[in-house]
């Protein structure tokens, strides 16, 4: 054992500093550049290091979970935010330094890993080595005396040692002795002990060709729209490198309804969304229809993807006239939420029709409510009271120079509020229904009903099975590695000249084995009492 | 009705933290009880002492001439009167922390480990009830003043700072994972809690014995050889536990956040906290890092574990806020 393990395993011999080290060559240099990689030492040293380079992604919003915070911090910290970055900070576990840290403790680990499971693939063939000349050395030493056929003792050892599941050799007399069992167990330790380091390779392997392979998509869905399974009907995707965007499975999902309930009871927690269901009607490529619920903890599997439901709020139903009265602009537009009781802000853009280019920034408030200070607010997240208020701004939107822009949001710097903000009338209010002019005799605006939309992300990753399966392997590996015990065991039988024998029993601990005293007193215990000799006191 | 409940809960919560009060005065007293020089203890020593320095010779001599040998993982089991109070004491304050527990789970209608609040009472019961059980396989009784002591200041943290009302269920959390990830959790959180206390007192038993300066009391302990293995085997359990978290959070976290891992903050220091054990589990088998070195990475891992349940928990941002606070 002590040949394949790192030299400074603690079951290996210690080496001898005294030795004067030759002249090391390149090979030399190689080698031993390799051997400090594979060591103990190393290994413990990247794990601690790994541990400590993980905190700063903590500490610092990060681009792949909140790209959002990111930008906070960029305005909130100008001078820290550049060095940082520099840094990768705000990209912790895909820096360069994160990826050095762990990328090494993997070859550390496969160095050190892959001779051991070459040593313990032919200690599993190999058979219980010869027993020792002197037991009493041992761990768990007991010794008993009596009357006793030396043979027949011999054979009920090595069947009870049989029956615990030890591996089993017989060795015959040598020098005064009538012959010895020597016996081993536990050689599923080092199994899953190899087991628990190559999942973990292979977890890494997994989520790094994963990576590549899948993709992550996002749909903002109104009730009675419906999405479908192409790169054209994503708000934004994120597709692996070997991902074919064109080549998407063609599913569709019609958002039916959407239900959301709230707590109404308890004060407490008056408005605390109880549950959430999008009620869709799934069709996949070959034309097959189906009911199905989506749900927060309860994806919708389909077309080899996962669609999950990780967002929703209110859609108003603006249509917009000109002041002859024909409709020029007719939507449903998701307003995001800003609070827990759904205040929502939206932006509606409306180039073309009117006379001059329209912007409105709204807010939403589905049970409204004035505050002592004369804001406005939303008390309940259900429709109870909806209003709807916009501000209107006119002048050049920027829709036309090419560049694309967030429909979520609107750049005032240069347009001119002709409602609300600074302007002279106040911003528009309009409930369900209501039908309300615009600033300068441009037209009308109503807003008809209200929907609810859906945020669906919709995922598609073929390595997460294997990352699951390598998961298990990695806990089962574990639980085999840490918990079974392995050693050796040794029965011997001397023959006293006057018929009588003695019986010796000892064991050996290879790796932690708090229980070996216990396990060979109890062999001793039950051999000696199957022949019928008590252990000497 | 569920008003009533949290009454009695909270109710149960504040008797039992004064009972753990006073089981943790009643350790204390132990722990003097052990500085005095008293006869039976004394034997105790000279017989661990002998055993350590004479190494397995002396051992197998013992082991030979006694049927049932000495058991020195289980040190003056004939116990002081404070002793056997504090731990009935411990008992009776256990059971009224679990009532209490119990009480607020059935009046919110849920498993007890929502929020911050619920999350200490249960975690605090959860390492109570270990180190209670643990008793029948090691006597670690020596350890009741600093879990006592450190249950205590959770409960009043949870009571005080933590205490929020019964609310329903975030819909995220409506989930069979979360009765299974955080209660499994906190079992890790238990053993981890324990093998501090152990590495904690192996480290001052070190310093004992190289320097022969310390408390008393050390010396009805066991040697910080015998604590080491004990800290080793508990934390080995707590690792395991632990682990499973981890697996079970990112099973959970594929369904309710549509990714199995994503360096959420709390995911993170997950992480960490399992990397600092990987690291004591190998420091165990590294030769120069066994001892007082692999103790101070135990320590340093709960640390890990108790910022993770505060800190990151309270101030740090991130999908896991769920504090309610």
């Amino acid at each position: 054992m002590s040949s394949s393990r790192p030299s400074d395993h603690y079951d290996s011999v210690a080496p001898d500093r005294s030795i004067q080290q030759p002249k090391l060559g390149f090979t030399g240099y190689v080698r031993f550049f390799w051997r400090q990689l594979t060591s103990m030492k190393t290994a413990l040293l990247l794990l601690l290091l790994l541990a400590f380079a993980a905190i700063p992604g903590s500490l610092v919003p990060q681009r792949t979970s909140d790209p959002n915070g990111v930008v906070l911090y960029e305005r909130e910290n100008p001078t820290l935010f550049p060095i940082l970055d520099t840094l990768q900070v705000f990209n912790t576990y895909s820096s360069v330094w994160f990826s050095a840290i762990y990328l090494l403790l993997f070859v550390s680990l496969v160095g050190c890993v892959l001779p051991r499971a070459k040593h313990h693939w032919i200690a599993l063939r190999a058979r219980p080595p010869r027993t020792p000349a002197r037991l009493d050395r041992l761990a768990g030493f007991r010794a008993v005396e009596g009357r006793a056929d030396a043979a027949s003792a011999l054979d009920s050892a090595q069947r009870m040692l049989k029956r615990l599941g030890y591996r089993v050799e017989r060795f015959p007399s040598v020098a005064g002795q009538a012959g010895s069992i020597s016996a081993e167990r536990g050689y599923m330790r080092e199994t899953g002990n190899l087991v628990f380091h190559m999942a973990l390779v292979g977890i890494l392997i997994a989520v790094g060709i994963g990576g590549n392979l899948g993709f992550t998509g996002q749909r903002v869905v109104v009730e009675g729209q419906k999405f479908v399974n192409t790169l054209a009907d994503y708000d934004s995707i994120n597709p692996g490198r070997f991902v074919n965007t064109d080549n998407l499975e063609p599913y569709r999902i019609a958002l039916d309804s959407f239900d959301a309930e709230y707590e109404t009871e308890n004060p407490s927690a008056i408005g605390q969304p109880l549950d959430y269901t999008a009620n869709v009607t799934a069709t996949v490529a070959d034309g097959t229809q189906s009911a199905e619920e989506i749900k927060v903890n309860s994806p919708l599997s389909i077309g080899g993807t996962q669609v999950y439901l990780l967002g929703n709020g209110y859609a108003p139903v603006i249509t917009v006239k000109n002041p002859a009265g024909d409709v020029i602009w007719s939507d449903e537009v998701p307003f995001l939420p800003q609070d827990n009781m759904l205040t929502s802000s939206g932006v509606i853009k409306i180039p073309d029709g009117l006379s001059e280019q329209l912007g409105m920034i709204g807010f939403f408030y589905p049970t409204v409510t004035t505050l002592a200070s004369g804001a406005l607010a939303s008390k309940y997240p259900d429709l109870d009271d909806p209003l709807m208020t916009l501000r209107v701004y006119t002048g050049d939107l920027g829709l036309d120079d090419g560049e694309p822009k967030s429909v979520y949001s609107l750049n005032t710097d240069d347009l001119t509020a002709i409602a609300g903000g600074s302007a002279d009338i106040d911003a528009l209010e309009l409930g369900v229904g209501d039908v309300v002019d615009l600033p300068n005799g441009l037209g009308t605006i109503e807003m008809s009903a209200v929907k609810r939309f859906a945020s669906l992300d919709v995922h598609s990753d073929p390595s997460q099975v294997w990352v699951l399966l390598f998961a298990v392997l990695v806990l089962a590996g574990l639980l085999t590695g840490l918990f079974i015990p392995r050693r050796r065991v040794w029965v011997k039988v001397v023959e006293s000249g006057d018929g009588g024998v003695r019986i010796e029993y000892a064991g050996l601990a290879r790796g932690e084995d708090p229980g070996l005293d216990s396990a060979v007193a109890d062999i001793a215990t039950k051999h000696s009492q199957q022949l019928g000799l008590k252990v000497e006191p | 009705m569920t008003q009533d409940l949290v009454t009695y809960s909270l109710f149960a919560v504040y008797s039992a933290m004064a009972v753990y009060a006073l089981a943790f005065i009643a350790f204390t007293f132990d722990l003097a009880r052990r500085a005095a020089p008293a006869p039976a203890a004394v034997n105790g020593v000279v017989v661990g002492q002998a055993t350590a320095r004479g190494g397995r010779a002396t051992a197998l001599l013992e082991r030979l001439s006694t049927d049932a040998p000495v058991d020195l993982d289980k040190p003056g089991r004939s116990t002081s009167r404070p002793l056997r109070v504090a731990m009935a004491l411990t008992v009776i304050a256990w059971v009224l922390h679990v009532s209490a527990d119990v009480t607020r789970g059935v009046a919110a209608g849920r498993v007890p480990w929502a929020n911050m609040f619920e999350f200490s009472m249960t975690a605090t019961a959860i390492i109570v009830g270990v180190f209670l059980v643990i008793q029948f396989w090691q006597d670690v009784r020596y350890l009741g003043a600093y879990i006592t002591g450190f249950c205590l200041i959770l409960l009043g943290l949870a009571t005080v700072n933590f205490y929020v009302d019964v609310v329903p269920l975030a819909v995220p959390l409506q989930s069979a994972w979360l009765v299974i990830h955080v209660f499994v959790a906190s079992l890790g959180t238990a053993f981890f809690a324990i093998g501090a206390g152990l590495s904690i007192a192996q480290l001052l038993q070190s310093r004992r014995e190289t320097r022969g300066a310390g408390f008393r009391f050390l010396e009805t302990l066991p040697t910080a050889e015998k604590l080491e293995n004990l800290a080793y085997r508990v934390i080995l359990i707590g690792f395991v536990f632990w682990t499973f978290t981890l697996i079970a959070g990112a099973i959970w976290a594929e369904r309710a956040w549509g990714r199995y891992w994503g360096w959420d903050t709390k995911e993170v220091w997950t992480f960490i906290i399992w990397t600092i054990f990987a690291g004591y589990i190998h420091a165990r088998a590294t030769r120069g890092w066994r001892g007082s070195r692999s103790a101070i990475l135990a320590i340093v891992g709960f640390s890990a574990v108790l910022f993770n349940f505060t800190i990151v928990n309270l101030f740090f941002k991130g999908l896991h806020s769920y504090s309610g606070l």
